[in-house]
């Protein structure tokens, strides 16, 4: 009995090994990294999904997150810095059947790929970009990016940062997206049913993930390890569904707003296209 | 206009229009663009046409946008192009290395106009051909081709479908504003005599070890699209023939580019087109490619009735170069007359593959207009002039 229950507890295959390229792991992350968290969040929602995994494409940019589309065992496009979101529309208008999704980072879709971020989101271009936001620039080793904090400290903002970062709910809103979510990598039920409703959503559907950087971001700015940086970013957290993501700023230290922003339906581009020729 | 929405017949049309009707011809079906003077032309009439025939136009944001569009489109299965001018043609210069090592079929039209910077938009220029050669970053190889006319833009725009697919990788058209929009007598053949060069797709099925980035014996692999259940990993960082990234082995590295390069360097005979005017047997080659090619024509016809022995070598394909014609012309010509709208690209390689066996001489223009063909004969008698009286050789003019 005792050994019918071990062979039960004990399987050779993790469930999620058909999802991840195995050959390619170990992956390249650090340690207490928060993206090990989201892709797992993700894999779980791709397999509660009914969809024909083999129409669905991952395409990255550039950076830690960047690498995502090349750990998950499906058609996976890791491109340029910044330029996911237009090879994703390439994609997606050059065979509609496919279910396309960027998984990118702060620095790749909110600086260098801003401008392509909220015209994919303004054409209601169908697409669900997880945008995994540590607050810096992970892969180049902790630079200042487009979301960091006012006053946080990096290894290019070594005297606190002047700028103001992008709410990238509040962007992603006014630019046109169907779809806005924000959790952090510790909210994995709430992030893998955000990442369900995204991928179901017809549109332009966007969830951000505050996920720790221990290596960098946390270092300078003195949040501990891993684990307390998790911590810290989940228990400054408030759940407040249907906000105004205008008011969803994050400030260093300061509260984290997360829920689900946006929900709403309107005609894709491939819609508006299609009554527009007929 | 055919049932399929294609056109077949005679036509007056312009450069632009001509080559947005030969990529329908060709099987295009995906345009993303951004408005450029003098490319805007190619977007308005794809955007008119493609839904007529099944395809889908995009206006992008940004120049970078539209051709990471079309490597998008191309890996969901479509013939994909995009046409630009100078400003968004080095925009492009990133995905378009993206395109390269990623093996990725496309066509890229570069109406030029003159430069640098914003320069004349509404005038020609061929002041983009060593940055179509070199424009993007790392070692590679390209091909690039130049019309003549709208005719020739038409034709040629249709080979450099095939090229693309033939050779999988990203294919120039590098016209220019006079051919762009030059409104001239264009023949548009029945669609079952154009030739179509399918892609090449994998022999094995999914679960059978398609390794993406395993050529052929020509160096050319197989090419999987999204969606096909292959599941490939497709990246711009060099890799291994799975496509999976290896971007500490130097082994890797020197194999990918080596491949990347040999395909296109090694089947030059059958990319390289010239069209030869009374070469063989001629002391001075006017070595000239699209719209100074026409511009050549009259100055080496006025130079030939003052008894001179004079040819014409109209480069088609600029890229991948004429090397091996222009090194075995050098041992047997004088001088080589090299007319285009820069100060000297395509004059440094003829000049390099002369190897100082034979002059070159540059017939340079800034740009915003097309040579006046006196200074292109007058090139050409002053270089057979020291040819007959060498003691003059020692006043060379400028080059």
């Amino acid at each position: 009995m005792a050994e019918e229950l071990t062979n039960l507890l004990i399987s050779e295959h993790h469930p999620m090994d058909s999802l991840l390229r195995q050959d390619r792991l170990p992956h390249i992350w650090c340690s207490g990294c928060g993206l090990g968290t989201v892709l797992t969040c993700f894999v779980s929602a791709l397999q509660k999904l009914e969809l024909d995994l083999n129409k669905v494409v991952i395409v990255s940019g550039i950076g830690c997150t960047g690498r995502a589309a090349g750990y998950l065992n499906l058609d996976g496009f890791h491109t340029t810095h910044g330029r996911a979101i237009p090879f994703a529309t390439g994609l997606k208008l050059g065979n509609p059947e496919l279910k396309v999704v960027v998984i990118s980072g702060d620095g790749d879709l909110m600086a260098i790929g801003g401008n392509h971020f909220i015209h994919a989101a303004r054409r209601n271009m169908d697409l669900t970009v997880l945008c995994v936001n540590n607050f810096n620039y992970g892969m180049t080793s902790g630079q200042v990016g487009p979301t960091t904090p006012t006053d946080a400290r990096t290894s290019t903002s070594p005297y606190g940062n002047a700028e103001h970062p992008f709410n990238v709910p509040y962007l992603a809103a006014a630019t046109g997206a169907t779809y806005v979510a924000r959790w952090t990598a510790l909210h994995v039920r709430r992030l893998e049913r955000s990442l369900i409703e995204a991928m179901n959503k017809r549109g332009f559907s966007l969830v951000e993930v505050i996920s720790p950087c221990p290596t960098y971001y946390g270092r300078w700015n003195k949040m501990g390890d891993a684990l307390e940086q998790m911590k810290q970013y989940h228990d400054h957290s408030i759940i407040r569904h249907r906000t105004d993501p205008a008011e969803a700023d994050i400030s260093l230290g300061g509260e984290i707003i997360v829920g689900r922003f946006v929900d709403e339906d309107k005609p894709t581009f491939c819609d508006l296209q299609r009554e527009a020729v007929q | 206009m055919n049932d399929n929405g294609i056109l077949q017949g005679d036509f007056f049309i312009d450069g632009d229009t001509a080559c947005a009707e030969a990529a329908i011809c060709a099987g295009c079906r995906f345009f993303g663009g951004y408005p450029i003077t003098p490319a805007t032309e190619i977007a308005e009439r794809m955007a008119r046409r493609l839904p007529q025939v099944g395809g889908t136009y995009i206006q992008m944001e940004d120049e970078i946008a539209s051709i990471a569009a079309v490597l998008g489109a191309s890996w969901a299965g479509q013939r994909a192009m995009t046409a630009t001018s100078g400003p968004g043609f080095s925009l492009m210069m990133e995905n378009l290395g993206l395109g390269i090592i990623t093996e990725t079929p496309c066509v890229l039209v570069n109406v030029q106009r003159a430069g640098p910077s914003t320069g004349m938009p509404t005038l020609a220029g061929q002041g983009d051909m060593m940055q179509a050669r070199w424009g993007s970053h790392g070692p590679y190889e390209i091909i690039a081709l130049a019309p003549s006319s709208p005719q020739e833009l038409f034709d040629l725009t249709i080979r450099a479908f095939n090229l693309a697919e033939r050779y999988r990788t990203p294919v120039l058209v590098m016209t220019d504003e006079a051919v762009g929009h030059m409104t001239e007598r264009v023949v548009i053949p029945p669609s079952e005599e154009i030739k179509h060069y399918p892609r090449r797709k994998p022999q094995v099925p999914p679960s059978d070890g398609y390794l993406p980035y395993n050529p052929d014996p020509d160096g050319v692999p197989p090419m999987a699209c999204a969606g096909e259940g292959y599941r490939i990993h497709v990246t711009g960082l060099t890799h291994n023939e799975k496509g999976y990234p290896a971007t500490v082995s130097v082994e890797t590295q020197r194999k990918l580019v080596e491949r990347l390069i040999r395909k296109i360097r090694d089947n030059r005979d059958d990319i390289v087109e010239l069209h030869e005017d009374q070469v063989q047997g001629a002391d001075v080659v006017v070595v000239a490619y699209g719209i100074s090619a026409r511009t050549a024509a009259r100055p080496v016809r006025v130079a030939r009735e003052m008894g001179l022995k004079v040819g014409l070598l109209k480069l088609v394909t600029v890229w991948p170069f004429a090397e091996n014609r222009i090194q075995e012309l050098a041992s047997q010509v004088k001088a080589f007359v090299v007319p285009e709208i820069n100060m000297g690209q395509i004059a440094l390689e003829v000049e390099r593959c002369a190897g100082g066996k034979a002059q070159t001489i540059l017939v340079p223009h800034a740009g915003g207009g097309l040579h006046d063909p006196d200074d292109v004969l007058e090139a050409i008698m002053r270089v057979s002039r020291w040819n007959r009286e060498p003691e003059t050789q020692n006043s060379k003019p400028e080059t």
